[in-house]
């Protein structure tokens, strides 16, 4: 229950809770208290800073989802472009071999605008909504969003820039997205427009991948722009409404990455690294409520952190399949 | 990420620097957030007296130019655009606000020639958007085609027309039932004899849909695919020597006669706050 309380708190951008060291079970006291009176000797030392040079270079679970966005992006465009009619439309709405699917959030605009839902749509939703239920929810944010790549890689850059102290990330509250979220929703119904569409650059960079550029590109280099030299990850940390509608679906799903407390020394790297840092706040030394933690539904299962820990404290588990095996 | 170790205050009181630190994220918050709800609402925009209005493809939700339903229902995703035989669908631009993504047609560039029978842009909507309570090209209602310039018309000087019909380097295509049934070819490769130019009569994918029910042989066999009422008809003038197309009631404002129409720009035009059900 307190993971589905916690993802939520996530979502609409409260800070996490700090247990009280009263609080937490017996066996998550001792590991902390052993690893106090723990001192390192220095060969242990070495062998760490060595597992961290390694995982430095690890990069397993990025490379598997940049070839993952990639591909299924280009088989939107190779379907079109080449006429093999395997996933047909847009990532707003498309058809996988003839079978509707429909994006959730655009799918919830055309709703609350249109007021009427034609079967097409029904099948479309629940079709998405089981696939990324399954997936974990923001998985379709790290592992299909067009904008999310193009993000990542403007991060990169803002981070050079910040490393050279020529740019700082200006941060915002995070109930802004949420805040903007309740907007988007009640602006779809009062006004009957799916007004989000607009400035949305998920749907924007996929339709100029697919159908070819047009102005609205310049929309998505604008913000990438303020994402490189402004604010950190701007649109998708403080923005974007897809990432609610998925984070949503993702509170329930089996597909998560788990810490687990007791093989973590407390660096932090992986919150460095993280779109969301904020989900990984459970890594800060005292905050872990059990030995093992599943991390909330705002993650992006994108799996930097797991490449990136040099324990293997964070690892992707699919919940109740270790006991079925 | 926002807890840096002294942050932690607990329930300790909290310092002047502190707060000021708190007022200003919340200052910057709100203005990303006006920032964004602005910019989305200039969105709304070119929709102030139907500014954008274009001619939409079959089955489009709209009145006239009151396009606001099909506006709301499109999840813009360009189903309609990959499925079209003759590619005459586009997508909107920013430019359009939140109609961006939202489908049209350019008509004189390449009309709608229900080349594909089934309305198949109507068939891959996942929304409704092109409403699905039409399956034939004669219960569209796009707009309605008007002569908009006689002066120019060749039939209305008795005027024959000879070669491509959009010159050489014109890029529309249409369906030639005598090339190919299936497969739509350039214009430019059809050249044309005619001692009278009856290119929008002749073109008119409901007129030729007409021409095959009354020959016996109605489109993929289907009797329903016959319309009831002519669209449009070469009136003769006394002589015999000219004539003028004159637009019926049976007219779908697909943009066919807008397309062909050799002269430039063309005679006749399809106007897209008119059609069948309203003249």
């Amino acid at each position: 229950m307190s993971y589905f309380i916690e993802s939520l708190r996530q979502l609409v951008g409260l800070k996490p809770t700090k247990p009280q060291w009263e609080a937490l079970p017996v066996e998550v006291r001792v590991v902390y208290d052993e690893k106090r009176r723990e001192k390192l000797t220095k060969e242990q030392l070495r062998a760490l800073e060595e597992g961290h040079e390694a995982a430095r270079h690890r990069h397993k679970w990025r490379n598997r989802r940049w070839a993952t966005l990639i591909a299924l992006n280009l088989l939107f465009v190779v379907s079109y472009q080449l006429d093999i009619q395997l996933l047909e439309g847009a990532l707003t709405a498309s058809r996988f071999v003839g079978f509707h699917m429909a994006d959730l959030n655009a799918a919830l605009q055309v709703m609350l605008a249109y007021k009427h839902v034609v079967l097409n749509l029904i099948i479309g939703t629940v079709t998405v909504a089981v696939l990324w239920w399954l997936l974990g929810g923001r998985t379709f944010c790290s592992w299909l969003c067009p904008y999310h790549l193009l993000a990542e890689w403007a991060e990169s850059l803002h981070l050079k820039l910040a490393e050279k102290k020529w740019v700082k990330d200006v941060q915002f509250h995070r109930l802004v997205r949420p805040a903007l979220y309740v907007f988007f929703v009640l602006l779809a119904l009062a006004t009957g427009y799916t007004v989000f569409e607009t400035i949305s650059p998920t749907g924007i960079a996929s339709r100029a991948l697919i159908y070819g550029p047009g102005l609205a590109l310049l929309w998505v280099l604008a913000l990438l722009a303020f994402e490189v030299f402004v604010s950190r990850r701007a649109w998708c940390r403080y923005i974007c409404a897809i990432g609610i509608t998925y984070g949503i679906v993702g509170t329930i799903s089996p597909l998560r990455v788990q810490y687990n407390m007791q093989t973590c020394h407390y660096e932090g790297d992986c919150r460095k690294v993280c779109l969301v840092p904020h989900v990984l706040d459970v890594t800060i030394r005292g905050r872990a409520r059990g030995l093992t933690t599943d991390i909330g539904a705002d993650c992006t299962r994108c799996g930097l952190c797991v490449d990136l820990c040099p324990t293997s404290s964070l690892s992707f588990k699919i919940k109740g399949l270790d006991k079925a095996l | 990420m926002t807890d840096k170790p002294k942050a932690k205050s607990g329930r300790a009181p909290v310092s002047a620097k502190r707060r000021d630190q708190s007022r200003r994220e919340f200052l910057r918050s709100s203005a990303l957030a006006a920032g964004m709800v602005s910019i989305s609402l200039l969105g709304l925009m070119p929709l102030i007296g139907n500014a954008n209005a274009r001619l939409r493809p079959p089955g489009a939700l709209k009145d006239r130019l009151a396009e606001q339903e099909f506006f709301a229902a499109c999840i813009k995703c360009g189903q309609c655009v990959q499925v079209c035989p003759v590619e005459a669908i586009l997508l909107a631009d920013l430019t359009d606000g939140v109609g961006i993504g939202v489908p049209y047609i350019e008509a004189r560039d390449q009309a709608c020639d229900f080349s594909c029978d089934g309305l198949q842009c109507v068939l891959a909507c996942p929304t409704g958007a092109l409403t699905h309570d039409i399956d034939y090209p004669a219960q569209a209602r796009m707009g309605f085609a008007r002569l908009a310039r006689p002066d120019a018309c060749l039939a209305a000087h008795g005027k024959g027309f000879q070669g491509q019909a959009r010159g050489p380097d014109f890029g529309g295509m249409l369906r030639y039932e005598d090339v190919d049934r299936w497969k739509p070819i350039r214009v430019a490769d059809y050249p044309y004899d005619l001692p009278l130019c009856d290119l929008c009569i002749r073109q008119c994918p409901i007129e030729i849909r007409i021409a095959q029910c009354a020959a016996g042989t109605p489109p993929s066999g289907d009797p329903n695919q016959c319309p009831p009422r002519q669209a449009i008809r070469l009136e003769h003038s006394d002589d015999g020597r000219s004539a003028i197309p004159v637009v019926a009631d049976g007219c779908v404002g697909c943009g066919v006669c807008e397309m062909i129409c050799p002269v430039d720009p063309a005679a006749i035009v399809i106007d897209i706050d008119q059609s069948a059900d309203w003249v």
